[in-house]
């Protein structure tokens, strides 16, 4: 089952890396993942969604808080949140079906960002199964291509983000130089 | 705009998260010194007294300011060896182990290293030159993405980027690798940070907002589990390396002495209770004994303790344990739940909970009175009974050096008190199964990893960091030919370990898999040309022998511990052993082959 995981980790180098690092090492296949700063430019936001056993979910996200540059990582599968995706769609039609592919993107409440005599490029956000729909209505008036962003997720609920403080330095040594 | 608007602009939000600015960063004056100097510095301040490492093209900065300071250097002859030999050191002390290697080979060539440390939980700090950072991404001479290498092998890892951040740097890379679950911590330094000069000031804390460590445990799970501990009628106490990482062998004999319950310590923590206590069985597991196996199988409860089910320990998980309820005890909580779902997870320091358990078991002990004491005493028995009907073997050949009669003699040599190092194969098993530890941090082997050539430079690190102790390397032929060129060391350092070389001419743990598994086809696993023993070690300026008869035995292994010298002894040991009792891969625990199959009559 895909599980769906929110992750606040610090901006700094090899974070991204760490969190993947921590899945494929483990075996799990990430479906999707997205990742941008924060209002806090030193906290990055990412979403992951990831094929796992459902017994492992936590075992996953116990993994992912281990990571030092992670500040917290929540399973949001089950979680009351919001899931969305958004897609870059590009469809070849020929005269006659323009106005059914127009109408057809006004139900997915999709956008068009460019027209031209081959077809339209269109922009859509929604539930990654709406967007699949979406996908293959359009797919059933020509040739398409896509880009999918991937999940981005928030939850409604607010979990207090537990941050440990900072800790005295044990050691003071009697300095050398 | 005018420049003070713009600057009063206010954040609409305040970041959780400021980096903390230290030393010349924040404009403060300190003491001008080259990155170098910080470093060590900052390892002073440590308590770093010894570490090993080798030295390369971009870590001569180092090495050039080092010969100015009081720690000591120890120069190995391969950077593997530099980790092990801080494996060691650590081990044998419970202090930070730390080495250094250059950019490129030198850093690959601590991964071995690293991982072993990552699978054991050994805390170790690990520095690595790199190339100057002008270079970085410019496949420059001797560049290897170490930081992107590593990741995956270490707890944590830092890149360094300007001489301002590395005092910082430094003491978190130690704060991570002691604390919590220990582990190796790497820093890769670009030559130019060693050399840029900074204002070096004093670090006084150390802030990770993203790094939990949970030591105290839950109260009430605490107290829950007391009481499951009471209510229990077959308690089995099953203890891990943990219990020697967090120093808790006395809160462990304490409350073994209080739950009056049998106790198996893992290959790891072997030492946390004493071999000589009553209490103790064996250790459990693919090699541990037929008694630690049927307790693990028919207890009623398992408290496990800073141990994380490892398969060879628990065999098929199915089976495993089946009739028991468990409590298990870690300071990494993604263990707890791991392997096994516990009735009562406790994430915690098992130093702290152990004191707290025992004293909630001695507050509630009262209460709940006798009535358990014919199960317990029936359970005793039961345990000293599987314990009668099948100890290990360790029976002596009237012609041949059994390998058991070697660790058998060690055994009585040492009486619980040498620091016995481990290789890794059959003589490693043996070694586990007959000696005996009286305390924590005198049996030293690579677990998790399995790493052959452990023993030797693992050795090194526990001589030196104590030197009054007898300090065995117990190898095996084939592990000791990974680890010959540390007998440079050995003998420049004049290291006084005592080398015994357990000789069966096989890499004998695989020979014994092909035996048993694979129809005695023996493929790959023939060790000939092993080189004159006695004469190895005179080249390197020490002693050393070879001995294949038994009656040699005793008398070959005193003159290797009186010699105040290194000593290499040879042992040519029965070469078609195999280690028992032992559970087959994937079988059930208690599903062990105890010996080799006796002759039977045919058709009888
Ligand atoms: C670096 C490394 N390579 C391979 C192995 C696989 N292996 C495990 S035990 C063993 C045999 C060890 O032979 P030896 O050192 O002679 O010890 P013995 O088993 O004979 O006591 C081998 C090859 C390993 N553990 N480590
Ligand atoms: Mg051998």
């Amino acid at each position: 089952m895909l599980q769906t995981i929110s992750i606040l980790l610090e901006n700094k180098p090899g974070a991204m890396m760490r969190v993947t690092g921590v899945l494929s090492a483990r075996g799990y296949n990430i479906e999707t993942l997205t990742v941008a700063k924060t209002i806090d430019p030193e906290l990055s936001r990412m979403t992951i969604t990831v094929a796992v056993e459902d017994r492992l979910r936590g075992q996953v996200v116990k993994q992912m808080n281990k990571l030092i540059n992670v500040l917290q990582a929540t399973d949001l599968t089950d979680a009351p949140g919001v899931i969305r995706e958004m897609v870059l769609l590009r469809v070849r039609c020929a005269q006659e079906s323009r106005t059914a592919v127009l109408k057809e993107a006004e139900i997915f409440h999709a956008r068009v960002v460019d027209s031209s005599i081959e077809g339209f490029a269109l922009e859509a956000t929604g539930l990654p199964e709406k967007l699949d729909e979406f996908i293959d209505v359009m797919g059933s008036y020509g040739e398409i291509e896509i880009s999918r962003s991937g999940s981005v997720a928030m939850s409604l609920e607010t979990k207090k983000l537990r941050l440990q403080p900072p800790v005295p330095m044990a050691v003071p040594q009697a300095t050398t130089y | 705009m005018s420049h003070d608007a713009h600057t009063a602009t206010p954040t609409p939000h305040k970041p959780v998260h400021k980096p903390v600015v230290h030393g010349a960063a924040a404009g403060e004056t300190g003491k001008l010194m080259s990155g170098s100097e910080m470093l060590l510095e900052c390892l002073a301040r440590e308590g770093v007294d010894v570490f090993f490492g080798y030295p390369g093209g971009v870590t001569i900065p180092f090495y050039d300011a080092l010969v100015d300071h009081h720690i000591r250097h120890v120069l190995v002859r391969h950077e593997e060896n530099a980790c092990f030999a801080a494996e060691g050191y650590s081990k044998a002390t419970g202090k930070v182990g730390v080495c250094c290697a250059t950019s490129g080979p030198g850093a690959t060539n601590l991964v071995t290293g690293l991982v072993d440390a990552m699978m054991d939980s050994i805390p170790i700090v690990a520095i690595t030159g790199q190339v100057h950072s002008k270079l970085i991404g410019s496949d420059a001479f001797q560049e290897a993405d170490t930081f992107g290498i590593t990741r995956p092998a270490t707890k944590h890892n830092f890149m360094v980027k300007t001489v301002a951040e590395l005092p910082q740097i430094i003491h978190e890379a130690f704060y991570i690798a002691a604390s919590g679950r220990p582990g190796p911590v790497l820093v890769d330094i670009p030559k130019d940070v060693f050399q840029a000069k900074g204002h070096y000031t004093p670090v006084d804390t150390i802030h990770l907002p993203g790094y939990k460590v949970f030591t105290e445990g839950h109260t009430g799970q605490i107290r829950r589990a007391a009481q499951l501990v009471l209510e229990a009628e077959r308690p089995l106490v099953y203890a891990g390396g943990g219990i020697v990482l967090g120093n808790a062998s006395a809160e462990l004999t304490e409350f073994v002495e209080a739950s009056e319950a049998p106790t198996v310590c893992t290959l790891m923590g072997l030492g946390g209770l004493s071999s000589k206590h009553p209490n103790f069985i064996s250790m459990p597991g693919m090699h541990g004994s037929y008694a630690a196996n049927m307790a693990m199988t028919d207890c009623d409860l398992l408290i496990a303790l800073g141990t994380r089910f490892d398969d060879r320990v628990t065999g098929q998980l199915q089976t495993f344990a089946r009739g028991a309820r468990v409590i298990h005890v870690d300071i990494d909580p993604a263990e707890v739940g791991k392997n096994r779902n516990p009735d009562i997870p406790i994430v915690g320091d098992v130093k702290r909970v152990l004191q707290k358990l025992t004293k909630v078991l001695l507050e509630l002990k009262p209460e709940f009175g006798p009535v358990k004491d014919a199960a317990r005493t029936a359970w005793r028995k039961q345990v000293r009974g599987w314990m009668d009907e099948h100890p290990y073997d360790r029976l002596h050949d009237d012609h041949v050096i059994r390998p058991q009669h070697l660790m058998d003699e060690i055994d009585r040599l040492s009486n619980g008190q040498a620091i016995v190092c481990s290789d890794v194969g059959q003589h490693q098993m043996w070694a586990a199964q007959l000696i005996g530890f009286n305390e924590p941090r005198l049996w030293i082997n690579s677990g998790g990893l399995g790493s052959m050539g452990f023993g030797v430079p693992s050795a090194m690190g526990a001589q030196m960091a104590r030197p009054d102790k007898l300090v065995f390397a117990i190898c095996g032929d084939g592990g000791f030919q990974m680890s010959i060129p540390e007998l440079a060391t050995i003998a420049s350092q004049g290291l006084p370990v005592k080398i015994i070389c357990m000789n069966n001419g096989y890499l004998g743990m695989v020979r014994q898999w092909q035996t048993l598994f694979y129809n005695n086809r023996l493929s790959a696993v023939t060790l000939d040309s092993f080189p004159d023993a006695e004469k190895l070690a005179n080249a390197y300026g020490f002693n050393g022998r070879t001995i294949d008869k038994p009656w040699q035995l005793t008398d070959a292994l005193m003159t290797a511990i009186k010699d105040p010298g290194p000593y290499l002894l040879n042992v040519m040991v029965s070469p078609m052993e195999n280690v028992y009792p032992m559970v087959p891969a994937g079988a059930s625990i208690f599903e062990m082959v105890l010996g080799e199959k006796k002759p039977q009559l045919v058709g009888a």
